[in-house]
């Protein structure tokens, strides 16, 4: 196998998890096509050839299935959006960039269950009348594109891919295309951008990628957990996945559990699951009996959230919305008392202006000021006034930048200098010492210095 | 590779072309950037864009194992930036650094997909898990000797 | 009309075509929304984050330059949230930007600091350390200064979009992210220079200008440029009696924003070291520097002495002198010295085209036709290359409406990249061709074809046959070399042909057969270069030059008269498309004159003056204007700038068209006749020193 690596989930499952998605995980030799076949695999597609588009896209439309792809739109009403009758190609497109911080999900569905992926893709290409489908996976995923690589193999051999599906005339190609490391390919339409062999650079919306997306052809272009999440909807029907979760939002979600936890890892829970035991039953408790400080609930784009604000929350869409955060990606990421929250504002702030893409001013500006900033305050460098204008500076990039990576910079950095401004004031002029060297810092292809003291 | 697209969109194979061509060569060349463009029918300096523009395509060869670690906030809180200091006083290496005998080189990360078995690394694509000092140490030994074991490659 | 969406900008109720940019209604309604990265006619961005506004029930501010207006839709531009976020953008953009305007060249006339004199901040927050890079030059007319650079992506869209050369690209990411020339370190290209006029800061410099002056320092003279026919209009910046640039200030010509590198920097041949700045005369068999009088009375007396005793006489004009001039000579030269040997080098068989079309007054095309046109054949010519300006307006035409563009010629060019059909043919197979592509243009609205000089004599007859035949609204560009290539011709600088195609009924030699002549006593050449590459069978001929340089004709001239440029006159000329447009004076160059006044005093000292009339510009464009068919444009159209079609299709030309004289120099961008020897820009840039 390709994987260099022990088994990515807890064996046995832990208790409070819902077996779906992750049902094949722990068969032997899961990625195979005998394996799947065994147990139910293509039954979703083959029930699917028997239904007419329309009730596919209603199935998925009561299933209540969100995005899992962090904005969480609903996955029935963009499939709805696809248009039907136009005279071009349409094309399916797996969002398998998975790069936001605190998110791991994406690749066990991929290393443990590749054909899970191309039947919900198979599904869907059924729903919007597609013939080709495109996996985008991150470069830095190369033994998934291995691994997917041969699940297609074993599908066209099976006669899941390629001319007459099936004997019933169906046509779909799948391909996998290789990312090279560029986490603004995840959001939508710069992943359509280097899908086309351009830099990642959003496009402007609207139109949609439902009416103009791959090669400017209409695409439906989802998550991996969104796709694989399809085939179990045509299974059970819409009503009965809707069920599984809360209000408005049905099914379960693959949950990473990270940051200060006995036992992190990756958990398939219903959504609407208490935030409490996410830590402290599933998670295993923080070590040391250390207390919980701060809270992520979908990866590091989301505010952050403090102990208190975690007290009787839920993991769902709208209970999250409540409290001013999102439930994102369904990355987790747990802080506890000892964490120096100067320094992972800084940390977050740094991914962000690594990973801008530079097209918008707010954000390519704003993101480098900021980490410049962030940077000094950690060093004990900050000036008193500037903790303010850290919030500031964030509020001028938040709803103006070209797409949401700006948001994404700028939402956990508001939330963290509003909500631990006693540790920002804690390090002004902490740091006794001579100005520390300049730690390494990822820039691209070594550009010309850059930042405070170089 | 240029057939996975749909007639006229060879430009797409860029990066995958890119990508899998600096496995072989170890990096991307002026020779390199040429022969893609042909090939996918465009300019050289359309090419030039992506190169410079996606983190994993370089111009200068790295070590033949070339160990990534991630600093971001999951495997920072599981002390990914002191495996990242400790790799760096090991080898006498900094970011994006290759030793002198062409055998490792360094680099510090951002957000590999590895969160919940933070700190983790990867050397040449292959993921190393929950990593501790001593199994950094071990991974950094068998590189230098040569007898790293690759396998997602 | 009726289907106009209704919408409010301000509180002030406005109407507008659907699909119209909330930017572009507001503009309209003189409301400013200040934008960087939106520019009329390229493609949107949204990059720069300026234009945000307020729209009701949308939460986020929205950019203006991507959000089309919609029934109902209540904008706002003037709030305390779009003020405060048009600051936090400059605030932004201003961290990077070092900020150097006193060194800058952009300095009076930057964009960047228009906006931020009018909505940024007046203090600045940032304190942290830049992000430098050093500027770099790509060409030797363009320097690129990285950290000036606001990333509006302009230049790489002009240079893709509207030249269709794609020479620039974006490299790195993020705040590292930099405009990048084609071949690594420098550009190859058509060193056009948009690219630095689009440039809204000064991170583009023109190798040219940098350095030279202060924008407020120049005085700003509307002129045309005098090298190829396509009639670009210039805007000289004019410092201390010296051109320092050639730019698109204002916009107002038949060229738009557009300029090549001739219209752009080719200007410089007027201050070559080699000028000519006092007449010549042989003396002892060598050209020495003698006084205005001394030459004049020279010439005029063997001028007489020839005509007393009925000598020969041979005159040679030009492409490139004025209407007036032109006209001027040819009334010299038949009424004074009483001879219709006369010619100028043609380019183009516009007599056939003419002669054609007889009756049909609508049939040739103006510049702005070739970018409304639903379709263009463009039949052997290379027009990137040897028309710029016509290239670019079908190429605008194409990007904007979706134009049909056709290609019939023997080699691939630039416009076959968006052409639906670019079609190959053998030399000399064009017409055959042509009627391959048939099927497909029958089924065209309308169409414009433009041809070369391949397409001559019989083959204009057959083209237009091929025209009519297609039962569509048909129009015609026949491609001739030189800013006043077709005033040459218009104004009856041949021997079969008076002002206004009007035949001569007179015989008279062509320049072959001048040169040819062994007879001949007085070869008189106003602004050409006959003897280059050919040698005057009289050998005691008594041979007159005006010229701005020492040509190969002047050396062998008994008497050269320094001639002004194009430059430093005033005057008309009428491009390839038949428009007239004016010259303006924008500099004096020393010892010389302007073409004009060179004849003029000759008449005068031969007293022949009052039967030629006053040669001053004006005065002989009125008589232009009132005897030359074609020719009574509306006069207040050139007076303000503008270019006035003129309309010499009258009827059947009672001449022969003499096809077999016709022959393009082809020139290319970077070479322009025997003026383009005299640009040190031309030859500068690799592309010019590849020419063969
Ligand atoms: C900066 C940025 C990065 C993103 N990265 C990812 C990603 O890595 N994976 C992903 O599935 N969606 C990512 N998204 C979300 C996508 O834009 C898009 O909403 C999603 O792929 C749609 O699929 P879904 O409806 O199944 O969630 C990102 C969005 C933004 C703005
Ligand atoms: S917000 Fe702007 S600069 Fe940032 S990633 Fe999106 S488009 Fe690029
Ligand atoms: S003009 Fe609208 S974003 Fe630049």
């Amino acid at each position: 196998m390709f994987a260099s690596h022990p088994p990515l989930f807890s064996n046995p499952p832990h208790p409070r998890e819902v077996i779906m998605l992750s049902k094949r995980f722990r068969l032997p030799n899961s990625a195979s096509i005998d394996t799947f076949l065994a147990h139910g695999g293509y039954r979703s597609f083959r029930k699917a050839l028997e239904m007419t588009a329309d009730e596919i896209i209603a199935e998925v439309k009561t299933s209540n299935l969100r995005g899992r792809g962090g904005a969480g739109f609903p996955t029935g009403l963009k499939m709805g959006f696809v248009p039907r009758n136009s005279p071009k190609p349409k094309y399916i497109v797996v969002n398998a960039d998975e790069s936001e911080p605190g998110t791991c999900k994406d690749r066990l569905l991929m290393e443990y269950d590749p054909h899970s992926l191309l039947e919900g893709m198979l599904i869907a290409a059924r729903a919007i009348d597609a013939k080709k489908g495109y996996i985008y996976i991150r470069g830095e995923y190369r033994y998934l594109i291995h691994i997917l690589d041969r699940a297609i193999e074993e599908a066209y051999r099976h006669g899941y891919l390629g001319r007459n599906i099936l004997g019933t005339g169906m046509d779909f190609d799948a391909y996998t295309h290789s990312g090279a490391g560029a986490y603004e390919c995840g959001e939508e339409s710069a992943l359509l951008e280097s899908l086309e062999g351009k830099r990642g650079v959003p496009r402007i919306k609207p139109p949609f990628p439902a009416q103009v997306g791959a090669f400017q052809c209409p695409t439906m272009l989802s998550n991996v957990e969104t796709f694989c999440s399809i085939p179990y909807i045509v299974e059970m029907g819409g009503k009965a996945y809707a069920d599984l979760g809360v209000e408005k939002a049905g099914g379960t979600k693959l949950t990473c559990l990270t940051g200060h936890l006995n036992k992190p890892g990756v958990y398939e829970l219903p959504l609407g699951f208490p935030v409490d035991q996410l830590i402290h039953d599933v998670g295993g408790g923080i070590p040391g009996g250390r207390k919980l400080k701060a809270f992520i609930p979908g990866g590091s784009s989301c505010p952050v959230l403090t102990a208190k604000e975690c007290e009787g929350l839920t993991m769902d869409y709208d209970a999250m919305a409540k409290r001013g955060t999102m439930l994102g990606s369904g990355g987790v990421v747990v802080m506890d008392e000892s964490t120096d929250m100067v320094k992972v504002a800084l940390r977050i702030m740094r991914f962000y202006q690594h990973e801008s893409c530079g097209w918008c001013i707010p954000c390519r500006e704003g993101t480098t000021w900021l980490r410049k900033m962030l940077q000094r305050f950690d060093e004990g460098l900050g000036r008193r006034h500037e903790i303010a204008m850290i919030g500031e500076l964030a509020k001028n990039m938040l709803g103006r930048t070209f797409c949401a990576l700006g948001d994404a910079a700028a939402l956990p950095t508001i939330s963290i200098v509003e909500k631990f401004y006693d540790e920002f004031e804690r390090k002004l002029n902490a740091v006794s010492a001579p100005v520390p060297a300049p730690g390494p810092f990822p820039v691209l292809n070594d550009p010309p210095p850059l930042g405070v003291g170089r | 590779m240029l057939a996975s697209y749909p007639p006229g969109r060879q430009r797409s194979a860029v990066v995958p072309m890119l990508i899998f061509a600096q496995d072989e060569v170890g990096s991307i060349t002026p020779e390199l950037v040429q022969e893609v463009a042909k090939r996918c029918g465009v300019q050289p300096v359309q090419v030039e864009e992506c190169v410079t523009y996606y983190s994993m395509l370089r111009k200068k060869p790295l070590g033949k194992y070339h160990v990534q670690i991630c600093t971001n906030i999951s495997c920072l809180l599981n002390g990914g930036e002191e495996l990242w200091k400790r790799a760096c006083e090991q080898t006498g290496l900094g970011h994006k650094q290759v030793s002198a005998d062409g055998m490792v080189s360094l680099e510090e990360v951002e957000c590999i997909g590895a969160c919940s078995w933070a700190p983790a690394l990867q050397v040449n694509y292959d993921f190393e898990h929950l990593v501790t000092p001593e199994r950094l140490d071990e991974i950094l030994a068998a590189c230098r000797k040569g007898d790293y074991v690759e396998k997602a490659k | 009309m009726a289907n106009l969406v209704k919408f409010t900008i301000d509180g002030r109720e406005l109407e507008a075509a659907p699909g119209t940019l909330v930017i572009d209604a507001a503009k309209r309604a003189g409301i400013e929304i200040p934008a960087f990265c939106y520019y009329e006619g390229l493609s949107l961005q949204g990059a720069c984050r300026m234009c945000m506004v307020e729209v009701e029930r949308m939460p986020k501010l929205q950019t203006a330059c991507t959000l089309p207006v919609a029934e109902g839709m209540v904008v706002r531009t003037d709030t305390p949230q779009v003020a405060q976020a048009r600051k936090g953008t400059l605030e932004f953009l201003l961290t990077n930007h070092p900020l150097d305007c006193p060194v800058c060249d952009k300095g009076g006339e930057c964009e960047l600091q228009d906006m931020v004199f009018r909505y940024g901040a007046g203090e600045s927050r940032f304190t942290e350390i830049k992000h430098h890079v050093d500027e770099k030059q790509w060409s030797p007319v363009v320097y690129f200064d990285a950290p000036r650079c606001i990333l509006c992506y302009r230049c790489v869209r002009v240079c893709d979009e509207g030249m269709g050369v794609g020479a620039l690209g974006v490299v790195n990411r993020g705040v590292v992210a930099e405009i990048a020339p084609n071949h690594g370190d420098h550009l190859e290209c058509d060193e056009c220079g948009m690219c630095i006029d689009i440039c809204p800061v000064g991170a583009l410099t023109s190798g040219a200008y940098r350095y030279k002056t202060r924008p407020w320092e120049m005085e700003h003279v509307g002129t045309i440029c005098t090298h190829c026919s396509n009639g670009c209009r210039t805007t000289l910046g004019v410092r201390n009696n010296q051109i320092i640039r050639g730019n698109n200030r204002d916009s107002s010509g038949i060229n738009g924003e557009f300029l090549c590198i001739k219209g752009r920097y080719a200007f410089d041949f007027y201050d070559h070291p080699d000028r000519l700045q006092a007449p010549l005369m042989k003396v002892n068999g060598k050209l020495e520097p003698v006084s205005w009088s001394q030459a004049l009375a020279a010439v005029a007396r063997k001028f007489s002495d020839v005509k007393a005793r009925g000598g020969n006489f041979g005159v040679i004009g030009s492409n490139r002198t004025t209407n007036e001039e032109n006209f001027y000579l040819q009334k010299f030269a038949r009424q004074v010295l009483g001879t219709n040997n006369l010619d100028h080098r043609r380019s183009g068989d516009i007599v056939s085209l003419l002669d054609a079309l007889h009756g049909q007054q609508t049939a040739l095309a103006t510049t702005a036709d070739l970018y409304q046109a639903k379709a263009v054949v463009v039949i052997s010519a290379d027009l990137a290359l040897e028309h710029p300006l016509l290239s670019w307006q079908i190429r605008a035409n194409w990007r904007h409406h979706a134009a049909h563009v056709y290609v019939v010629t023997t080699e691939p060019v630039r416009e076959d990249k968006y052409s639906v059909n670019a079609a190959r043919c053998a030399p000399g197979q064009e017409l055959e061709t042509l009627q391959a592509l048939r099927p497909q243009l029958v089924d065209e609205p309308e169409l414009i074809f433009v041809f070369g000089d391949t397409i001559k004599g019989e083959k204009v007859r057959k083209l237009v046959e091929f025209g009519a035949s297609l039962g569509k609204p048909v129009k015609y560009v026949c491609l001739v070399d030189y800013a006043n290539s077709r005033g040459a011709m218009d104004m009856g600088l041949t021997p079969e042909l008076l002002p206004g195609y009007r035949a001569s009924g007179m015989p008279g030699l062509t320049i072959a057969e001048m040169l040819a002549a062994e007879d001949l006593d007085v070869l008189w050449v106003v602004g050409a270069n006959p003897l280059a590459g050919a040698s005057l069978a009289a050998r005691g001929a008594f041979v007159v030059v005006q010229d701005l340089f020492l040509t190969e004709t002047a050396q062998a001239a008994d008497v050269v008269f320094p001639a002004c440029s194009a430059y430093e006159k005033n005057g008309t000329v009428t491009n390839v498309t038949g428009e007239v447009q004016r010259l303006k004076r924008a500099v004096q160059a020393m010892g010389t004159k302007p073409d004009l006044e060179i004849i003029g005093l000759l008449a005068r000292e031969m007293g022949e003056a009052a039967q030629l009339g006053p040669w001053s510009a004006d005065k002989v464009f009125a008589e232009i204007r009132a005897t030359v068919p074609g020719y009574n444009v509306p006069l207040p159209v050139i007076l303000t700038g503008g270019a006035a079609q003129t309309s010499p299709v009258n009827g059947r030309v009672e001449a022969p068209a003499r096809p077999e004289l016709i022959r393009s120099a082809r020139n290319g961008l970077f070479s322009s006749g025997t003026l383009g020897r005299y640009s040190n820009v031309l030859h500068s840039v690799l592309e010019g020193r590849r020419q063969p």
